[in-house]
């Protein structure tokens, strides 16, 4: 045999058997099942979270028996590696290769920014219970970007600078992590509790993973502040928390926080440094709400661990976006009706204990709890509501087409109304 | 001081038929190359392609490691400042692609140029941990310096330009700048200079006490590395079209390394052998479990130990064992 | 912002403390073994996770850093007899082993312990704050300082007034001298080797009690060892102390007058002293 017929007949046996292979998806019959692509920091600096991410989520899927609107329902899991580059890559690989019908998770906002620019040119359902970028549903909105159990940066901490004034304080000392997710936060905070008559006295940006805080705390010492807000997430909320009390100062001065600061993830594994910290959040794991503490029972006897923001959120999110689903009967390769549907759904029994419904723009509308850390009967730390602010959006008191007139919140822009 | 010519004018018998032996493989392979889209998926089509753009970085790295015997932990950081620099040319400025593209390979081999000049008198571990370091400034740079780098959220890309937005015919595009580059790289090591350069890999001294000039042979072939992988870069940025951090970090660095040492520290070619290991096995091990990183951590102490020459070194090693084994039994009248 | 004060310099120098007691096994095993390893830092954060679970099993800080101790020893000696034993003598294949076995035991590290932030809890005893000076300052930071300053004491009479220590500094300038006057070299190494590790073990558990450990720790004590290695220069002791020092310091104060900078407060130094004297401040040629 010659080498052209050789090469001919291995370049067809390959050719055929690759084929075989690589067939791709042929016309998806109707009781094909949904493919769901979910997205999770399973390595990394935020990995702890991103395993919460796959418990909670898989957990509603197990009791709603892996199915919605008639059809059998795949989850496709993907680490993220908690950061950007491989979120990409990984959002590839679900909607090209394994042709997922929506995208769900992520963590950390840049890895979510990332992949909300590649559906944005592709149309693919994309659900992020947990980030938090203020203008993905604010100037930039992306149509098929929702946040299915979800919240944005600014939303919660506004309630919580209201509270604040209403307890007496006027001078705030704000500590916060140095990126987007915290100058959001802090944004929403500061702009309100000025508007309302307070000043910010001081605020201190830090790079994330700062290990040492006493630089900051202090500074803080002595600006002479009624109270401290800090926007901390995952290992620096810890030690922030623990230098807080190590420093003494949390004898001296009352802190608040971000609902990172005293989510579970954070809480869970430290002492009574952690007491008395006030946040505020779109659900309490304390609360005394029969669905709460059904979902907290239930992922505590499976899990061995109080459920976190990102149990919560992912396990809300699959129940909401399910209940979408149902509603359309499983059409969801109609991708307009589909998220239509999505947005004019209601959840009234979700978790979190209060109804919930979209607003115009793909955010959520929320009860906000504002809660406290406090020990449980089993002397485990958890958060347990002290106020509640009813129907709180994501632009508060405000008109949102004059609130998206003002800049997005950023290290430099702050909201701050000058006395 | 001498310093040796960059092109080789001189082509020895041997060379010659070492060459012509050469040819019917090279054309093998680049006819297997050009057939492959029509047998793989699209999405397979896309990873062939990001194959293609690390073989170059690959290289680049092996130019440095394999040839000059200096292995450098940074050209992460050159390959992503060549990126960063297009896609801010695009993106924030408004400028063309293709200037952008080449801007940012100007500034990879500045900046290959600065850390060659700082990395020069160093050899070995040391080498390695300058590089190393050099790569972490940059890394913090584009971390903190928000304003231009956009922070840790990084600079989303404007698309490719039409007659390439498909895979396929983003892959054709890359085939065809990947393979000259390839060649230049491949007449590079295999000239005068890069003979120069092997000759100081195998003896600094010795190249010293016959007049040539280490240091700027030194200096150029880091910046030329720096060149090449300021390409890889810029093709990265039709492929990705988004930069970040993370893709200036260690483990780019870690990883270009990995890919040719994979591949086979000196034998150039390798690391297209070396990528397409790496890159297929994430994607295959990716699918089963989460568990990539001591995957590779096992893949990288399992080389080491067993075949640090890399695959087409091994293989290399094989061929030329058995060549000389069915010379002597020719020899000895067999 | 106010300028610099006794708080920042004691920050400075508790950091410091815990990088000399890391850095120091680091330069023990680059001095006598030429070996860069670059998963000291998998070590301390592995070292530190056992420690912590250790010290939360037993109630106490003091067993879980032996055994953290013990655990990291123990690893270091498979590390040195089982994976560096094939590839002695090659300077870049040791590393890049190290380098292969950092990212599988940083794994290891996330898939037992599952990538939380733990604290290892502090003794009652150093709970708190004490004054020193004007300023309240946390007790188990002075406790770090004092720690480092008895692992440089210990460290220093094993060198220099022991025989091992002779024969260790002996090495770090002349292994084969050494090794032609007939002994054992091989054990003094393993014995390095594990000191070196145990090391990294302690500084995991007592750095685990205030600055924290999770995933990506190893990676940023790996390259702060480095700089204090780099800049202190290999195998010297008086060396890792003042490369500590001047890391820590300039750490602490760079936060505060240019936290955007924070890395070329580090890098600089050691990238300009890699450039122009690898050797570092005490170091002696290879």
């Amino acid at each position: 045999m010659d080498r052209r017929r050789f090469l001919k007949t291995t370049g067809l046996t390959l050719a055929a058997g690759t084929g075989v292979l690589s067939a791709p998806f042929v016309a998806r019959a109707q009781n094909a099942p949904i493919r769901i692509g979910l997205m999770a920091p399973q390595t990394g600096v935020v990995a702890a979270g991103g395993r919460e991410i796959i418990d909670g989520f898989s957990l509603f899927w197990e009791s709603a028996g892996n199915q919605a609107g008639g059809r059998k329902v795949e989850i496709l899991v993907e680490d993220d590696a908690s950061n950007p580059d491989t979120a990409l890559q990984k959002a590839r690989r679900l909607v090209e290769q394994a042709k997922v019908d929506m995208l769900f998770g992520n963590l950390l906002a840049n890895t979510g920014l990332a992949v909300a620019n590649y559906v944005k040119g592709n149309g693919t359902p994309y659900f992020i219970p947990v980030i938090a970028a203020d203008d993905l549903t604010q100037r930039a909105r992306i149509k098929n970007v929702i946040r299915a159990g979800g919240y944005s940066a600014s939303q919660f901490p506004r309630p919580l600078a209201d509270w604040a004034l209403k307890q007496g304080y006027r001078k705030v000392a704000m500590i916060s992590q140095d990126y987007t997710f915290g100058h959001e936060q802090c944004g929403g905070f500061a702009q309100t509790f000025t508007e309302g008559g307070g000043a910010v006295v001081g605020q201190f940006w830090h790079p994330l993973n700062t290990s040492d805080f006493s630089p900051y705390l202090g500074q803080i010492a002595g600006l002479n502040a009624d109270v401290v807000f800090a926007m901390e997430t995952g290992a620096d909320a810890t030690r922030l928390i623990q230098q807080y009390a190590s420093f003494g100062l949390k004898d001296q001065i009352p802190l608040l926080g971000a609902q990172n600061a005293t989510d579970q993830s954070v809480i869970r594994t430290m002492g009574a440094e952690c007491e008395g910290i006030v946040t505020s959040a779109h659900f309490a794991e304390g609360a005394d709400l029969p669905a709460t503490q059904a979902f907290v029972k239930t992922y505590s006897d499976k899990f061995s661990k109080i459920p976190s923001l990102y149990a919560f959120s992912h396990y809300v999110g699959a129940m909401w976006v399910t209940k979408a689903i149902n509603t359309i009967n499983g059409k969801v390769e109609d991708r307009d009706t589909f998220l239509e549907t999505v947005l004019k759904t209601d959840l009234p029994d979700s978790p979190l204990g209060k109804p919930v419904r979209f607003d115009d723009y793909g955010n959520p509308i929320y009860d906000v709890v504002i809660r406290k850390t406090a020990k449980n009967k089993d002397g485990k730390f958890w958060n347990v509501p002290i106020a509640t602010y009813p129907q709180v959006s994501q632009f508060w008191k405000y008109d949102p087409v004059t609130y998206m007139k003002q800049p997005p919140y950023s290290r430099d822009f702050q909201g701050i109304k000058k006395a | 001081m001498r310093t040796a010519p960059l092109s080789a004018a001189s082509t020895s018998p041997e060379l010659q038929i070492r060459r012509s032996r050469a040819l019917p493989w090279i054309a093998l392979v680049l006819v297997a190359l050009a057939v492959l889209p029509m047998i793989l998926s699209s999405y397979q089509v896309s990873i062939a392609t990001q194959v293609l753009i690390f073989s170059v970085l690959a290289m680049s790295i092996d130019i440095l490691a394999g040839f000059a015997g200096r292995t450098p932990l940074g050209h992460g950081a050159i390959f992503g400042v060549s990126s960063y620099v297009a896609i801010y040319w695009t993106s924030t400025m408004g400028g063309d692609i293709w200037i952008g593209i080449a801007l940012g390979v100007v500034a990879a081999t500045a900046l290959a140029a600065v850390f060659a000049a700082l990395a020069i008198r160093t050899s070995g571990v040391y080498f390695l941990l300058l590089t190393l370091a050099l790569g972490m400034i940059v890394w913090g740079v584009c971390l903190r310096w928000t304003a231009v780098t956009g922070g840790e959220n990084g600079l989303r890309g404007i698309g490719r330009p039409a007659f390439i937005a498909d895979h396929v015919s983003f892959y054709y595009a890359v085939l065809v700048v990947v393979a000259p580059l390839t060649w230049a790289m491949w007449r590079l090591v295999h000239s005068p200079f890069g003979l120069t350069l092997r000759g100081i890999r195998d003896s600094e001294s010795r190249m010293r006490s016959l007049g040539y000039n280490v240091p700027l042979h030194l200096f150029l072939a880091f910046v030329v590395s720096g060149f090449f992988a300021g390409v890889a870069g810029g093709l990265y940025v039709l492929f990705n079209n988004f930069v970040s951090p993370s893709t200036v970090q260690l483990s780019q660095s870690v990883s270009g390394l990995l890919m040719a040492i994979t591949g086979g520290i000196g034998t150039l070619l390798g690391s297209f052998v070396g990528a397409a290991a790496i890159i297929v096995l994430e994607n295959a091990v990716s699918a089963y479990t989460a568990r990539w990183q001591s995957v590779l951590g096992v893949t990288f102490v399992l080389i080491m130990i067993f075949a640090p020459e890399g695959v087409v070194g091994r293989a290399r090693l094989l061929l030329a064992r058995r060549r000389s084994r069915s010379s002597t039994q020719r020899r000895s009248g067999g | 912002m106010t300028g610099i004060n006794l708080f920042q310099i004691l920050n400075g120098l508790t950091f410091a403390a815990l990088l000399f007691i890391v850095a120091s096994g680091f330069t023990l095993i680059f001095g006598l073994l030429r070996i860069v390893n670059l998963a000291h830092g998998a070590l301390y954060l592995v070292g530190g996770l056992a420690g912590y679970s250790a010290a939360k099993a037993s109630g106490s800080f003091v067993l879980g850093a032996l055994a953290a101790m013990a655990l990291v020893a123990t690893l270091g000696a498979v590390l040195d007899r089982g994976l560096l034993s094939f590839v002695r003598g090659a300077e870049l294949r040791q590393v890049l082993l190290t380098l292969g076995v950092a990212f599988i035991l940083d794994d290891i590290g996330l898939v037992i312990w599952g990538g939380d932030t733990f604290s290892v809890p502090v003794p009652q005893a150093l709970r708190g704050a004490m004054w020193i000076g004007n300023v309240m300052y946390p007790k188990y930071r002075i406790f770090v300082l004092a720690v480092g300053l008895l692992v440089f004491i210990a460290l220093w009479l094993l060198l220099n007034k022991t025989r091992l220590g002779a024969l260790i500094r002996a090495g770090v300038d002349d292994p084969e001298m050494v090794e032609a006057m007939g002994i054992n070299i091989r054990r003094v190494f393993l014995g390095t080797f594990m000191l070196g590790a145990a090391l990294a073990g302690l500084g995991g558990v007592i750095g685990g009690a205030f600055l924290t450990l999770y995933p990506s720790a190893d990676a940023e004590i790996l390259v702060f060892s480095l700089a204090v290695v780099i800049i202190g220069g290999r195998g010297s002791l008086v060396g890792a102390a003042l490369g500590a020092l001047l890391v820590g310091l300039l750490n602490a104060i760079g936060q505060v007058l240019f936290p955007e900078l924070a890395y070329f407060v580090i890098f600089g130094p050691m990238a300009l002293l890699l450039a122009f004297r690898p050797l570092g401040l005490f170091g002696r040629a290879a």
